[in-house]
């Protein structure tokens, strides 16, 4: 079976900084990944590469064997930006949002057609937020935003989730609603990438977790990810290395 | 004075006909154009711009070719060039921005100087809405069209482009081709509001009807209406009070629409200071039962 996600020798370099070194990692469907890191170690560069959004200067990515650009010409690839990267005072409710999902199949204008109106609908009803279409999207709880975005990706008909830092901002409650979700998405065949340094949701979300730090430290069981040693090498706490590298 | 020689008297007169006919029409295209921008948040972005075009409409104007032409081209050099100094160095961008515009509009100044027959160019500086020949306002006329039918077309997309240009690219759209799209439809609607308020003060009239209507509602659609509505009442009434009182009638269009927005941030239902100050506490109880059912997935 082809790989949802699938990085090889990727390298990124911004000017001097080499922001991602090496990277190799495949990422499967019917999984929710975590991608575990500190602020800073290439989490967000990985998601821009994995888009497109960054081009990598050595290696390559695909998404289930298409090169990014066709991936999301396909609309294969979703994405639940972070809570700092949306502007909540905008102008639109949250069906709004979720049609946005939808603009790649639209016409020259956009206009939705009833289908258009009726996968948004259903989308709304798969992540429970039926009830709350027409409103202003800054007039939701923190989990019912990521929700509303999760629901865009699910209109668009993306196989593919990328979620930047979906439990920051989020209560406990809504965290396991989105964690109940998202675990069903994948059941379901979906692939979950999630970027995140909260690390508590994950061994019941997660069936994989990556520890980066510019390079993979480690990928395999959330369990093994966890373990005090590994975590220790991804947020930088190695004193050995430190002082080798000296 | 009673109301006809107040309301009905000026319109005996072809250049007041003119004059209202183009500002209803610069007013809606560009409050229009407003709600994109200040969302985007190119406010500081459509000053620039606007004050920017000036050498490419003198230079239209020697050469003798619409003022359009020169305008976008200028639009476009502009934020190159602001481009290009952020990326290649220490310097940041709003003062990049603020070295650009000012040079490319410094140019602008000493080609009028240089340029006989300057008296009609200095028109472009201040606005000259009451001076406006028949085929200034055709000319408006047609861009005011082109402008407002490609925003309505496109709507859906500047939108997306305003709200998540990542998701945009994300689903192969081409975040880069929106934005041109704007700064063009920038370019060519300062060149509809130059001709009523000059370039100084176009920005007033891209920026204000946006942001007033913002106060006013949390539907975008709502916002297309309000914004022209409210633009196009204001500016009429900028030209009447001219017109009484024998003042500048771009400086008048411009400070009616303060006053307009002034009112608007104090007193709107929903977002003004007063209603929201007055309505604190009981926020503060929606947010407490609004928490309380998000407790409920």
């Amino acid at each position: 079976m082809t790989s949802a996600i699938r990085a090889d020798g990727v390298t990124v370099q911004y000017g001097d900084v080499r922001a991602l070194e090496d990277v190799s990692l495949g990422v499967e469907f019917g999984s929710v990944t975590g991608l575990i890191g500190m602020n800073g170690s290439g989490k967000s560069t990985l998601f821009k590469t994995i888009m497109g959004l960054t081009r990598p200067v050595q290696g390559t990515v695909s998404i289930n064997g298409r090169t990014p650009t066709q991936a999301r010409k396909e609309g294969l690839l979703g994405y639940v930006p972070q809570s700092e990267d949306v502007d909540w005072t905008f102008p639109v409710s949250v069906r709004d949002v979720v049609m946005m999902g939808r603009y790649a199949y639209q016409g020259f204008t956009r206009k939705p057609t009833s289908a258009d109106r009726q996968v948004v609908e259903q989308a709304l009803e798969r992540v429970g937020l039926q009830t709350f279409g027409s409103r202003q999207i800054g007039q939701l709880s923190g989990g019912q935003k990521k929700r509303t975005f999760v629901a865009r990706g699910l209109a668009q008909g993306a196989n593919v989730l990328l979620l930047d830092e979906p439990f920051a901002g989020v209560d406990k409650s809504s965290e396991s609603t989105i964690v109940q979700l998202l675990r069903e998405l994948a059941d379901e065949g979906h692939c979950v990438l999630i970027s995140t340094h909260d690390l508590h949701a994950l061994p019941q979300l997660a069936d994989e977790a990556i520890l980066l730090l510019q390079s993979i430290l480690f990928q395999g069981p959330v369990a093994d990810a966890l373990r005090p040693e590994n975590l220790s090498l991804a947020f930088g706490l190695d004193i050995r290395r430190a002082e080798e590298s000296e | 004075m009673n109301l006809y020689s107040l309301v009905i008297e000026p319109l005996h007169y072809e250049f007041m006909i003119r004059a209202l006919t183009t500002t209803v029409l610069a007013a809606i295209v560009c409050a229009l154009l407003s709600c994109w921008l200040i969302l985007v948040g190119w406010s500081l972005m459509g000053d620039a711009v606007s004050h920017a075009v000036l050498p490419g409409v003198v230079i239209a104007y020697i050469a003798g070719i619409p003022f359009a032409a020169g305008a976008l081209v200028f639009g476009f050099i502009a934020v190159a060039a602001i481009g290009i100094l952020r990326g290649t160095s220490r310097i940041k961008e709003d003062a990049a921005i603020g070295i650009v515009f000012t040079t490319l509009f410094a140019l602008g100044l000493v080609l009028i100087s240089t340029t006989p027959s300057h008296t009609d160019l200095n028109h472009i500086i201040f606005g000259n809405i009451l001076g406006v020949s028949t085929s200034d306002l055709q000319q408006v006329a047609l861009l005011a069209v082109i402008a407002f039918a490609v925003l309505i077309a496109k709507r859906r997309d500047l939108t997306l482009y305003a709200f998540d240009p990542t998701h945009a690219y994300a689903i192969g759209l081409s975040p880069r081709a929106l934005g041109a799209l704007l700064l063009a439809l920038l370019a060519l609607t300062t060149v509809v509001a130059l001709q009523v308020v000059g370039v100084i003060l176009v920005v007033a009239m891209l920026i204000i009807p946006g942001a007033t209507a913002h106060l006013l509602t949390d539907r975008f659609n709502r916002m297309l209406l309000i914004a022209p509505i409210m633009s196009a009442l204001s500016s009429v009434l900028g030209i009447y009070l001219s017109y009484w009182l024998d003042a500048s009638s771009g400086g008048l269009v411009v400070l009616v629409q303060g006053v307009v927005f002034t009112v608007v941030y104090l007193f709107s239902p929903s977002h003004g200071l007063i209603a929201k100050t007055r309505q604190h506490r009981r926020t503060n109880d929606q947010w407490k039962q609004h928490s309380a059912e998000a407790q409920v997935p």
